[in-house]
């Protein structure tokens, strides 16, 4: 139940911070950190919850635009990258950066309280 | 708390954040801000448009008069309807920016020397070329003199104000895709900036005289003048040109006089040699075609205008369609984005169409300066002291430059011993004379051809235009046809110009413009038709010097002028598939100088089946023709062969390699040719029959190689035509197009320069217009209307261009989506 609730708090405020252009893009690190502080669970719990939030989020977040594009800028970009023209990994790559960030901080979380 | 793992996972999360949020260097270049630029919420995914996407929009504009309504048809052309002129400039402003932000930017930064501010220090040199050019002194110069034209003045500041406020609203999310990858930010959009684009306009159109002055010093000065006037002829003897040959001219009003000192000091063999390696050139292929009909040759009996003009070939495009309509008047055609009004167009009473008038309107002078502070230059006997101004660079990544710049009584010092390429500038201090660089009525020719009804205003609004020099083509409801060079020309004595003149004193100078009345121009010739391609505007009988024919390119002329004499009866589809023609004229008149000297008997089995193409070529550079392929590699060959040797012998100095008409006419001129002769064999002496052989044998060498490599020899592959993204990334551009002609051909695309817009007007009661561009009306690389237009250009098809009146644009199937502007 823990983890849904970390879950869904770490893609509920990483979408909700996201909104503001003007926030710096690594505003759900914050988010996330104390979505992790609050929710207590073990580190690996933590870091899931919290990588799986923002992988989530912003795999989806990607795939949808992309749907909608038609894929025309992603497979430019992932030529210039260069990820070999593929959509598909570009929309990859983008949830396990928005994931690693958020499961590092999550992680950092978890270790600010002593676990029982 | 566990403090060892805290801090760890502490280190490591802050650390990966800090990765991602910088530019990391990959070779030359680095990557945007990674972190952010994938950010679906903040990154380019914001920029990937739907490709179902509405434009339809409720826009507030504080300042607007009244209600602006915009129908924007399928192709997302605006059709601007506005109460007043001003209204609608604003409009304008807002859409360029809407759909051009970051390319209206980008080229005013190239234009001010700013690349490095946001690419980097690449750039730097580029930056220091464009500075001390005079470019932003110029534009500011044109920008304080506006208010000799109150109307323009008023409709620059009013499209700064659309643009800005586009600007305004505009979420951080939502900016440019190209500002994410470089990672910066658009700033305030300002009237300068106008005044900067057109003057990087004028450095395109008029300043190859940076590099090609130089290098015809180093040419005299290599070959001394007997031969370079024999590799760099002022005669062209197929010459057909703008104006008839045969018109009558009246005598000149202006009688430059040639310095005493001019035989000896000036063309005789100097003592200076220049190395030059200027790092960026305006195209030599920048150029165009326009031409008029009469009625009398139509089949409607109603004249019909045609104008492509040849420039790079970029996304985002160089224009934009609009059409402007206001109780004043009403327009349509491209536009650029960074300027209010049409430039290339029509309206409800004319049409008008550019080409380059290629006319010399630059000039170095060698300058002494007492000392390397470039404070005092010595000039008609004395020490004058010299305005120098500071040059700031803000170079990304930190670091600010300075570069000093001295300005004198002929312009800015281009080059001294700050700015020089290698050693052998070393010394010299020398002084830019440009057009560019005394003002002028600036944006007011187009601002007053967008609303002129007839001959006399058209004639009035070109008589505004300085700088770049035109040739305006024009047709009228009323039947007139008409072409005039225009221009600020400087009245010189014969090749005044062509190098580096001496500037100790005022004998060189500049002694006056030629009066706009003496240009070259007519009006209703008994031809029925009118043109320009770039060719020399008159035949020697016009009583100044036109400058060096280098500068004119000779064939298109000739072709589009033997193709409207013939024509009769004409049609817009006649016009649409005469500015397709990819027919080769050079070619015709080469190929048979080619065969001549062909001996079969010899020739290995590769070399026949290749001198089958040749031979056997229709003339037509269209995708398919492997003659066209053979043709080019053999002359690219025999021009090598012939000039190679003389050039390499020249060492480092880079001389301006001879035009193809030089050869070409010299070979059908006669058939003993001194160059022929290879300057690194001292024991016989090669002919033009063993120079063609040698040529050919290498070209065939060639092309088997290139067959060998499983490269085909179709002309449309072989020359791979591409559009290219302004910062020349791949991806974001368009390349391998299927599309023919070349250099010399009426469809002169190249492999990145060609037709970058191509009109045609046919004057009927309801004005029947077509045209297309190379791109597509929408910057965004992320959007499907960015490049939209590209295939039916390289194909050769038009859309038709929909000029109505606001009642049936609201009416119109393709009016697809609807913008108000209000003020509140």
């Amino acid at each position: 139940m823990k983890f849904i609730t970390a879950l869904a708090l770490t893609i509920l405020l990483g979408f909700a911070l996201g909104l503001y252009g003007q926030l710096p893009w690594w505003s759900y690190a914050i988010s996330s950190l104390v979505v992790a502080i609050t929710i207590h669970q073990k580190p690996g719990k933590a870091f899931l919850a919290g990588f799986l939030g923002m992988f989530l989020l912003w795999s989806v977040l990607a795939f949808m635009k992309d749907n909608a594009n038609e894929h025309l800028l992603a497979t430019k970009v992932a030529q210039i990258l260069p990820l070999g023209g593929s959509y598909w990994v570009l929309i990859l790559l983008t949830g396990v950066l928005g994931g690693l960030v958020s499961g590092l901080a999550a992680l950092t979380g978890s270790f600010v309280r002593q676990s029982k | 708390m566990r403090i060892v793992p805290l801090m760890v996972a502490a280190v490591c999360t802050v650390g990966l954040v800090s990765v991602l949020n910088m530019q990391l260097p990959v070779g030359k270049s680095k990557t945007p801000r990674l972190g952010y630029f994938l950010s679906p919420q903040q990154g380019f995914w914001q920029n990937a448009e739907p490709t179902d996407a509405g434009f339809n929009a409720d826009v507030k504009i504080g300042s607007l008069k009244d209600k602006v309504d915009v129908y924007m048809d399928d192709r997302l052309v605006p059709h601007i309807y506005a109460q007043n002129d001003l209204d609608a400039y604003k409009v304008q402003g807002y859409l360029h920016a809407k759909f051009r932000l970051w390319q209206m930017e980008f080229q005013t930064h190239v234009a001010a020397g700013r690349l490095s501010e946001i690419v980097g220090e690449d750039r730097i040199a580029t930056d220091r070329f464009f500075r001390r050019l005079g470019m932003v002194t110029a534009a500011e110069k044109t920008l304080a003199g506006m208010d000799q034209s109150p109307e323009v003045k008023a409709a620059i500041e009013a499209y700064a104000e659309g643009v800005n406020s586009y600007i305004n609203t505009l979420k951080p999310e939502d900016i440019p895709f190209e500002y994410k990858l470089l990672d910066y930010k658009p700033e305030a959009w300002t009237p300068l900036k106008t005044y900067l684009f057109l003057m990087f306009m004028s450095y395109d159109l008029t300043a190859r005289g940076v590099r090609t002055d130089l290098q015809m010093t180093n040419a005299r000065n290599y070959f001394g003048f007997e031969d370079f006037d024999q590799l760099y002829p002022n005669v062209q003897d197929s010459l057909d040109p703008i104006i008839p040959k045969g018109t009558l001219y009246a005598p000149p009003s202006i009688k430059p006089i040639a310095p005493v000192s001019a035989d000896s000091l000036y063309l005789g063999k100097g003592p200076s040699t220049i190395t030059d390696k200027t790092p960026v050139v305006p195209n030599k292929n920048n150029g165009s075609n326009n031409w008029a009909v009469a009625g009398s040759k139509t089949k409607s009996g109603r004249p019909i205008l045609a104008n492509d003009p040849h420039l790079g070939l970029n996304l985002p495009s160089l224009w934009y369609e609009v059409q402007i309509t206001t109780p004043t008047h009403s327009t349509y055609g491209a536009s650029f984005p960074g300027s209010p009004a049409v430039i290339i167009g029509f309206n409800d009473s004319i049409a008008w169409g550019v080409t380059n008038a290629g006319r010399d309107v630059i000039d170095f002078y060698d300058m002494r300066f007492k000392d390397s502070t470039l404070e005092e230059y010595w000039y008609n006997g004395s020490w004058k002291k010299a305005d120098v101004k500071t040059e700031t660079i803000q170079v990304k990544g930190g670091a600010t430059i300075t570069d000093r710049v001295a300005y004198t009584e002929f312009g800015p010092v281009m080059y001294d011993a700050s700015y020089k390429s290698n050693g052998s500038t070393e010394g010299k201090y020398l002084a830019v004379r440009w057009t560019a660089h005394d003002g002028g009525y600036g944006l007011s020719t187009f601002y007053d051809l967008n609303r002129a009804k007839n001959y006399d205003d058209y004639i009035n609004a070109i008589h505004k235009w300085s700088c770049p020099g035109q040739n305006f083509a024009f047709i009228s409801k009323t039947g007139d046809i008409a072409i005039k060079q225009q221009g600020a020309f400087i009245a010189r004595w014969n090749r005044q110009g062509d190098f580096i003149m001496p500037g100790t004193d005022s004998s060189y100078r500049w002694q006056g413009v030629i009066p706009y009345a003496e240009n070259p121009m007519i009006k209703n010739p008994a031809r029925g038709f009118v043109s320009s391609a770039n060719q020399m505007s008159t035949d020697h009988t016009y009583p100044y010097y036109l400058g060096a024919a280098s500068n004119f390119p000779l064939y298109r002329g000739i072709i589009i002028n033997r193709k409207l004499a013939a024509m009769n009866q004409i049609t817009p589809e006649d016009m649409q598939q005469m500015q397709a023609d990819n027919y080769n004229v050079f070619a015709e008149m080469a190929r048979p100088v080619l065969l001549k000297y062909l001996n079969e008997q010899s020739m290995t089995a590769p070399e026949k089946k290749y001198l089958a193409m040749l031979r056997d070529w229709n003339l037509r550079n269209d995708i398919g023709e492997t003659g066209a392929t053979v043709f080019r590699v053999a002359w690219d060959s025999l021009e090598t062969q012939i000039w190679g040797d003389e050039f390499a012998k020249a060492g480092d100095k880079p001389l301006p390699w001879p035009d193809e008409s030089t050869l070409l006419e010299t070979l059908l001129r006669d058939s003993v040719y001194y160059f022929a002769d290879n300057a690194n064999t001292s024991d016989k002496t090669e002919t033009i029959s063993d120079c063609v052989q040698a040529a050919w044998a290498k070209a065939c060498a060639f092309l088997d190689k290139r067959e060998t490599d499983g490269k085909l020899l179709e002309w449309g592959v072989f020359k791979d035509t591409r559009v290219s993204h302004l910062l020349k990334i791949d991806p974001l551009s368009r390349l391998h197009l299927p599309i023919g002609g070349g250099t010399h051909i009426i469809n002169a695309t190249t492999d990145n320069h060609g037709p970058s817009w191509r009109m045609i007007v046919h004057m009927t009661d309801e004005i029947e217009a077509y045209g297309v561009y190379p791109g597509g009306q929408n910057g965004n690389p992320g959007s499907k209307y960015y490049d939209n237009f590209i295939d039916s250009w390289a194909a050769g098809k038009y859309y038709r261009l929909l000029f109505l009146k606001q009642e049936a644009a609201a009416k119109h199937e393709k009016m697809t989506w609807h913008l108000t502007f209000n003020n509140r």
